[in-house]
């Protein structure tokens, strides 16, 4: 985008539009105010001393007699000229102090660095004294210290930014063509990292013009008879309690530049930030979201004494483009001690579906269910302490990635005993106890020893281990582990899967096992539910999965999945077509464009999940198949004939 | 290249990260106190024309010029100068200031606590305050929710944020101290003449720090640990203050630092608004009048304050936060 550009992006912001014209009101007053009022502002009048606001002198006037207004508009000029002074000298420095290291040797840029960091250490306060001293209180003095007070911040800003410069192609190409190192800093790198650098000088002048207006207030700035904002307010402060318009000028005056500057600087940044963003994907017609979001009556199954049923669950997300839902109406249940894998492509659903059963949808997400029961309690509807106890002891989440899910400033200790000293009432040693307890269930070594870790100590199969003991310190009836071993390496997912398999056993309790991974799910579920595109697709037993699916996107799965005998050296079956956008479903099956036995009924009439004639098989298509999967290795050897 | 099969010996610093951390930082204070007393030391001798001539005036009699000559140990050689400076300063000895005639030493002690005073009550509202404000902020707008209040604590913050500290003082002193009369408008003893100083050197950085601690806090409330702490179903007390503000600490740390070694800078202007009897007034006194020995000693000493709270809150940082980059530097 061109500057142009920019500054018309910047325009579209209420605060960028009345900043520019803050900015652009005091860039004229600076010209013409010398001109109209100059007058005004110098000459004195004997007759109307140190006088309050009236019609004739709105602000008053000053100790002989000059009109206050006229003053406040016309040292416009020289608060700006000064502010912008300031600037240059600072980004005159800051700059090529910047810049030189990514064109000099390593030495010279370390240095370069060195003294930056040694010039942020010292604040611009004492620099203005400094050269206060030495060259005598005055504006001079104020902008060369403002200057090379605000020089380490454009050489840190410099440096940061050619450095990104000069670490691409095109610098080493540069280099390797033999350019001098001039040429490269003036032709490749200054162009590249001008932008920025102009952004940063619109706000340093609005910075620049606070602190310059502060050295004047203080007597170390603009000395008399100059004046500026910060000089007229020093002159009005000890008349505040007689003539307080006097001072109202200069803090206007002041208060306004300040905000033009920093408010369009800002507003600059934002649109540059703002314009690499990806443009939303084009919104799709409106029948068909409609269509896609109408509920599918599916058959609930019957289960005995059911540990989760889940009847209906919808999961909707507002967007700029009308609501898409990620979850459309599922219907499941898990049984006690049953084991369930819910098994899907990214955007399936499916980790939506365990975050909904938790209540962790995040914002703005709405979950709708017709029943959610968990142990015979409802969960749908308003939060409650009674609620949150039983999600808090009996449901155990485990998550994905084990390297963001603990928390990195608490001990293990706190992170286990909390869940039991909050829901269990247990005192703190007690729950320390339980916490080692859990840890040895869960074969960690050295229990006690852990306790006082931080997670950042841990391997990442450890942590997935405290992970599942924070679960265990509750009484868990179910275990909810959203991809829990995707992260690990495959020894480790191998641990894990055995230990949850094993803690099961154990403990008795059901498990609900997220994952991407058909074969994941195979090796520990007794039973798998298919997502695709927001629905279930299929409810099959583990067992049966190998004789034959019966819809022909798990039949796809189930083709993809390599054993060992799998010829590693030709490409992995992948299933033909996209994955569905949940914002753009067609009317009827979601699977459909990719499924090679579609027909137009499939196209028109989405499936609902219907129970099979044998009890506990559901399936949602039009053209379910039957038999054992032709698996990815047979395939590959039909072919090669 | 260093071949796989010889294992590189572990260094100092990687036996002992913390320490060579340590070692470092002190080290590198040492060196920014020393270019620090240079300068201070090497201000006076930069001075173009002659320093004490400018200082008296043009008719100070010749012997009075050489009387203070000897005063400030002008007349001796610069090494012997500084030697003296230097020993001068583990002994209290600062000269005498040229405006009030009084040794420098006992002109800072004077002024010093209330300066102190005034800039650490600022301080601990400003922390309190900012992180209260931030982070019921992100709470409150967490996930784009409350998209209204969200922009008016943007607006507000970002308003207050840019309105000088002396602008605002005299903005309270008008409005609070004249208006209503509820406060002081100038130092008197006791407690009600901090409230209008405080307010002017704490409103600003309070609308700042609460922007981007509001930021920070967000990035935190979003992290996967939290929504683990979700799970658990803790109440919200548990949830945020110790799951969220502990990984707030480094940020806020850093934030106080540079906080701190700014309110040297506001507290001075802040100090001249309300006429404090501060270190402020007086340094800006010294510098005005050409009171050379008065403004040596207040910028060495307000410098090294501002390095000493860089080191401390480094050091903190370093041992705080295992996790902490910091100590790569």
């Amino acid at each position: 985008m061109s500057q142009r550009g920019l500054a018309r992006a910047a325009l579209r912001t209420p605060t960028g539009v009345l900043a520019l014209a803050g900015v652009v009101l005091l860039t004229v007053l600076a010209v013409v105010a010398p001109m109209i009022w100059g007058d005004a502002a110098r000459t004195p009048d004997v007759e109307h001393l140190l006088e309050g606001g009236s019609a004739e002198h709105p602000l008053g006037t000053d100790n002989i007699g000059r009109d206050l207004l006229a003053r406040t508009l016309v040292a416009t000029r020289l608060s700006l000229v000064l502010a912008v002074l300031t600037v240059l000298v600072g980004a005159g420095i800051g700059v090529p102090l910047g810049a030189l290291p990514t064109v000099l040797g390593r030495r010279s840029a370390r240095a370069a660095a060195a003294v930056t960091d040694l010039a942020l250490a010292y604040p611009a306060l004492l620099l203005a004294i400094f050269l206060g001293v030495i060259l005598g209180a005055g504006p001079e003095a104020a902008v060369l210290a403002l200057g090379i007070a605000s020089a380490p911040a454009f050489a840190r800003l410099t440096q940061t930014l050619a450095a990104s410069v000069a670490g691409s192609d095109y610098i080493a190409a540069a280099h390797v063509l033999g350019l001098s190192r001039r040429r490269i800093l003036f032709r490749h790198v200054l162009p590249n990292i001008a932008e920025p650098i102009i952004l940063n000088v619109t706000v340093a002048i609005g910075y620049a013009l606070l602190a310059m207006s502060g050295l004047s207030f203080l007597g170390l700035g603009v000395q008399a008879p100059s004046y500026d904002w910060g000089r007229l307010l020093t002159e009005s402060l000890d008349r505040i309690y007689v003539a307080p318009e006097a001072a109202l000028g200069p803090c206007i005056a002041i208060v306004v530049a300040g905000l033009a500057f920093n408010g369009l600087g800002e507003s600059l940044a934002k649109a540059a930030s703002t314009r690499t963003s990806y443009a939303r994907p084009p919104a799709a017609p409106a029948g068909s979201r409609l269509a896609a979001t109408l509920p599918v009556a599916d058959d609930v199954p019957a289960a005995d004494e059911p540990v989760l049923v889940v009847e209906g669950l919808t999961v909707t997300f507002p967007t700029a483009d009308g609501a898409i839902t990620p979850v459309r109406g599922i219907s499941f249940t898990v049984g006690d001690g049953e084991r369930v894998g819910i098994v899907g492509e990214s955007g399936s659903g499916k980790s939506l579906t365990a975050l909904s059963l938790a209540r962790l949808v995040p914002h703005p997400g709405t979950v709708s269910a017709d029943r959610v029961e968990f142990l015979g309690r409802e969960l749908s509807g308003v939060r409650s302490t009674d609620r949150d106890r039983v999600l808090g002891t009996s449901m155990a989440m485990v998550f994905q990635d084990t390297t963001t899910s603990l928390n990195p400033a608490l001990r293990i200790g706190v992170q286990l005993s909390e869940v039991a000293e909050v829901h269990g009432e247990l005192r703190r040693s007690d729950a320390r106890r339980r916490a080692v307890e859990r840890l040895r269930a869960v074969r960690l070594s050295g229990p006690e020893r852990r306790l006082k870790q931080f997670p950042h100590e841990l391997s990442g199969g450890m942590r997935q281990r405290v992970m599942i003991a924070v679960g265990l310190m509750g009484e868990p009836r179910l275990i909810i582990a959203d991809e829990p071993t995707s992260a690990l390496d495959v020894t480790v997912q191998q641990q894990i899967l055995r230990l949850l398999k094993e803690i099961g056993d154990e403990t008795g309790a059901s498990c609900l096992l997220i994952t991407h991974d058909i074969a994941v799910a195979t090796e520990l579920c007794d039973r798998i539910l298919v997502m695709y595109a927001g629905r279930i697709v299929e409810d099959i037993d583990a067992a049966r999965l190998w004789k034959g699916p019966a819809h022909p996107y798990t039949r796809a799965l189930l083709a993809a999945v390599p054993d060992l005998e799998t010829d590693r050296s030709v490409e992995l079956a992948s299933i033909p077509g996209r994955p569905p956008d949940v914002a753009d479903l067609p009317a009827g099956c979601a699977f459909a464009p990719r499924c090679a036995f579609a027909t137009e009924q499939c196209r028109q009439e989405a499936p609902p999940l219907r129970i099979d004639e044998t009890d506990s098989h559901r399936v949602a298509c039009w053209h379910p198949q039957e038999g054992s999967v032709v698996t990815h290795q047979a395939r590959v050897e039909t072919e090669a004939r | 290249m260093v071949s796989l099969a010889t294992p590189v010996p572990a260094g100092f610093t990687d036996r002992h990260p913390t320490a060579a951390f340590l070692i470092r930082r002190t080290a590198r204070m040492i060196l920014l106190l020393l270019v620090l007393l240079v300068l201070s030391f090497a201000m006076i001798h930069l001075v173009p024309g002659d320093p004490v001539r400018a200082e008296l005036g043009p008719r100070a009699p010749a012997s009075a010029v050489e009387q203070r000559q000897a005063e400030l140990g002008l007349d001796q050689p610069l090494h012997e100068q500084f030697a003296d400076y230097v020993s001068g300063l583990f002994t209290g000895d600062l000269g005498i200031s040229s405006t009030s005639k009084l040794p420098v030493s006992e002109v800072i002690a004077e002024r010093l606590p209330d300066s102190a005073r005034l800039a650490g009550i600022a301080f601990v509202v400003i922390m309190l305050l900012s992180l209260t404000i931030g982070m019921g902020a992100a709470v409150l707008t967490k996930d784009g929710r409350h998209s209204g209040s969200e922009l008016a604590f943007t607006t507000t913050t970002g308003f207050f944020a840019t309105i000088p500290e002396f602008v605002l003082g005299v903005a309270l002193v008008y409005f609070l101290g004249v208006q209503l009369q509820a406060f002081p408008v100038a130092y008197e003893p006791g407690v009600a003449a901090y409230v209008l100083p405080v307010a002017a050197l704490s409103i600003g950085p309070i609308a700042a720090l609460s922007r981007i601690v509001r930021v920070e806090t967000l990035e935190v409330l979003n992290a996967d640990y939290m929504r683990t702490a979700r799970s658990k179903r803790l109440p919200a007390r548990l949830t945020y203050l110790r799951h969220a503000l502990p990984n707030l600490l480094t940020s806020t740390l850093t934030l106080g630092g540079l906080l701190l070694a700014g309110l040297v800078g506001g507290t001075v202007l802040v100090e001249n608004v309300f006429a404090w009897p501060g270190l402020g007034t007086t340094v800006v006194e010294s510098v005005v009048a050409q009171d050379y020995a008065l403004a040596q000693a207040v910028m060495l000493l307000l410098g090294a304050t501002v390095l000493v709270i860089n080191l401390v809150v480094d050091l903190i940082l370093g041992l705080v936060d295992p996790r902490s980059t910091i100590k790569e530097l």
